[in-house]
């Protein structure tokens, strides 16, 4: 039977503050919508969510960031990520992240930015329909 | 008080011939009420919800034990509590500006943020720092820029709060040399060094080493404090964090206390008299938007710290069974959407401070959810405080909600039920053990997905969330922290370290390393590495090789 390949998210939180309240709740959400989930832990550098991602074999990696380090840590990974060859891993997240700023990561890469007020659905909802394995080929 | 057969009678009475016809009528809005925390909330308190109390037993008059309705005998009417704003953010340079513009607004203390660089022990040189420096508070590296933050500030007179827990021992002793070079002797210094590294493996997450060394630096400084800065808050036992990661108020008030335990445990077995140390310990708790709950909690709060100390500890200072505390409102209560409405909700959840007795505190501004709060936020914040303490009348006397049943009965609720997971934590050894295990952590953790789930179901309501949705709001105008500061404060460090006696500090940090693996007091040996300018990532670095790093046991 062909069925669909289960995703795999790896939920990172990267700089060095420890704020984990919406990182677990939003990977308890993906948990229970039915994607495998990879947590991390806290305290990551990029460097270390990027070796995390190539050897769990994720589909995305979904970065929490609260400090006002996003700008740096966003694309920090995603270049990251390029020097790996792994630029088929997409990368979204949220925190404390002003509108202004958005735009700005998009164009660096990042698929998507849940702010303050999102709901789980919304995400579950959005990964479902916009992230695709990276292993479709196999 | 009336026969309570015939309350019970009357009461009966009432629900068949006065509730019943209107139920039928107009049903209540909903089966069940509850607080923010699924406490349930009955229908109506009455006499007989309070029959078991006992007014000099678990009440006390304001100023005694249990001190239940109070630590002070005129409450508000002798001092009003200490408007303590937390600020920080940029160079030492761009924050002492701020806490100036502070002070000339009449706030009464001062609240230092760090920025995460220094809250984790590293310099803003190190290549972990890169995108944090100045962002969420002021950094801090060498003594140099503690020197800056606090110029033109006498410290004896202002006093002051140090929102620090790892590297705690090490701002202190920056303080302490600030006071020193002002010409202030430090029997005339008062403050708070959070140092609170419990509730960071539970909640928080700033931590650097395990839990033992930790609790070593912890009672090092206990103990040098009590000889020597007699003023001095050593620990702001926080319950703050533990609500902020998604916690219940029961379980706010039972890890914090559960953690006040672990700290006066620790200082006995370090070898202190219990009454040598914890009549300077104090407690921060959260202000949350359940109102009464949050009012319950604070009386609670004060009633079982009083009888933990003098029943278990065998305190016989009244001041070590006194639960003094600050308090500050939910920042996971406001809302990005239609932020000035967060107004309100600090409002209410100060007042509810106010009305549990707290000694200092602290109101959100408005656009905490987007950023670090501009000038204009933060006066507001602050006149919402002396809204409450100059025109609403709630500081005329001491404990105005003592004897409503409903409180009274919440309060005995709350108690019960802290009670019980404090049980629970004692069986597994203690607070350390239990943190070892993941129990309070998981136990937030559930807590805060329920929470979550419950809005999406719009079980509970948030304005502006789940509820009287604005579609198209206009963003307001948020503080930004110049990309610049990185670049400034890497040049400041590098000068400061370029410039003083390279081999004085080789030699502070040898002796501290030294100490660090033995048994001495570490305070002294911190004090002389950071007189000689050696910096705070240079310290915690010695620290790191002698005592190990503690790493997430990642549970979700």
């Amino acid at each position: 039977m062909a069925s669909e390949k289960t995703l795999r998210i790896l939920v990172a939180k990267p700089g060095l503050d420890g704020h984990d309240r919406g990182a677990k709740v939003v990977a308890r959400a993906l948990r229970d919508a039915g994607f495998e989930v990879v947590y991390t832990g806290l305290h990551q550098t990029p460097k270390m969510i990027v070796s995390a991602a190539v050897d769990e074999d994720v589909d995305a990696v979904s970065l929490s960031v609260l400090s006002g380090a996003h700008m740096y840590l966003f694309p920090e990974v995603i270049k990251l990520l390029k020097e790996k060859g792994a630029q088929d891993i997409q990368v979204f997240g949220g925190g404390i992240i002003p509108d202004e700023d958005i735009p700005k990561l998009e164009k660096e890469g990042v698929a998507k930015i849940f702010t303050p007020g999102a709901t789980l659905k919304e995400i579950t909802s959005w990964v479902r329909e916009n992230i695709r394995s990276t292993k479709e080929a196999g | 008080m009336a026969d309570v057969k015939d309350l019970e009678r009357q009461l009966a009475q009432w629900e068949e011939e006065t509730l019943k016809p209107t139920l039928e009528k107009r049903p209540e809005r909903q089966e069940h009420f509850s607080t923010i925390s699924n406490h349930e909330i009955r229908r109506l308190y009455t006499p007989l919800d309070v029959s078991g109390l006992d007014y000099e037993r678990d009440l006390g008059n304001p100023g005694e034990y249990p001190y239940t309705r109070g630590i002070h005998p005129t409450m508000y009417r002798g001092k009003l509590w200490t408007m303590r704003q937390f600020a920080g953010f940029g160079t030492a340079k761009d924050s002492n500006a701020r806490y100036h513009y502070l002070l000339s607004q009449g706030q009464t203390g001062l609240s230092v943020a760090f920025h995460m660089p220094t809250i984790m022990g590293y310099d803003s040189d190190h290549d972990r720092s890169r995108g944090e420096v100045g962002k969420t508070g002021v950094s801090i590296d060498t003594l140099e820029d503690m020197e800056t933050l606090f110029q033109g500030i006498p410290l004896d007179q202002v006093t002051t709060s140090m929102t620090i827990n790892a590297p705690a021992t090490i701002l202190f002793s920056m303080y302490l040399a600030v006071a020193k070079k002002q010409g202030v002797s430090w029997d005339r210094i008062g403050g708070t060094t959070q140092n609170d590294i419990l509730k960071e493996y539970i909640a928080q997450k700033s931590w650097i080493y395990p839990p033992k060394p930790s609790m070593r630096l912890i009672t090092d400084m206990m103990s040098f404090a009590k000889d020597h800065v007699p003023r001095w808050n050593t620990i702001s036992i926080s319950g703050y964090h533990i609500r902020e990661a998604g916690s219940t108020a029961v379980q706010e008030l039972a890890f914090t206390l559960a953690d006040g335990i672990g700290y006066v445990e620790a200082g006995i077995e370090a070898g202190m008299d219990v009454d040598d140390f914890a009549p300077r310990l104090s407690f921060f708790f959260n202000a949350h938007n359940d109102f009464f709950e949050e009012i319950a909690k604070y009386r609670a709060a004060r009633r079982i710290w009083a009888r933990i100390m003098k029943e278990r500890f065998g305190a016989k200072n009244p001041k070590s069974m006194m639960c003094r505390f600050h308090t500050q409102t939910a920042g996971c209560s406001l809302t990005a959407q239609q932020p000035y409405n967060n107004v309100v909700r600090t409002a209410v959840q100060a007042l509810a401070a106010v009305l549990g007795g707290t000694q200092s505190l602290h109101t959100n501004s408005l656009d905490e959810t987007l950023a670090l709060p501009t000038e204009e936020t933060v006066r507001i914040a602050l006149r919402t405080q002396q809204i409450i303490a100059q025109e609403s009348g709630v500081a005329a006397t001491a404990d105005p909600f003592g004897g409503s049943y409903f409180v009274e009965s919440l309060t005995d609720e709350m108690e019960a039920q802290a009670l019980t997971y404090i049980e629970n934590i004692d069986q597994m050894g203690g607070i350390i053990e239990a943190i070892e295990k993941g129990y309070p952590q998981k136990e937030i953790g559930n807590a805060a997905y329920l929470y979550q789930k419950q809005l999406e179901t719009r079980e509970k309501i948030i304005v502006g969330i789940n509820e009287y949705i604005e579609e198209n709001e206009t963003p307001i105008e948020t503080l930004t922290v110049d990309e610049e500061v990185e670049k400034i404060q890497i040049e400041n460090v590098r000068r400061a370290k370029a410039k003083r006696d390279a081999g004085k500090v080789q030699k502070s940090l040898q002796k501290l390393e030294q100490a660090a693996r033995g048994p001495d007091n570490l305070m002294p040996y911190i004090l002389e590495a950071v007189e000689s300018y050696a910096s705070l990532g240079e310290i915690c670095d010695v620290f790191r090789d002698a005592f190990g790093e503690y790493v997430d046991p990642k549970w979700l």
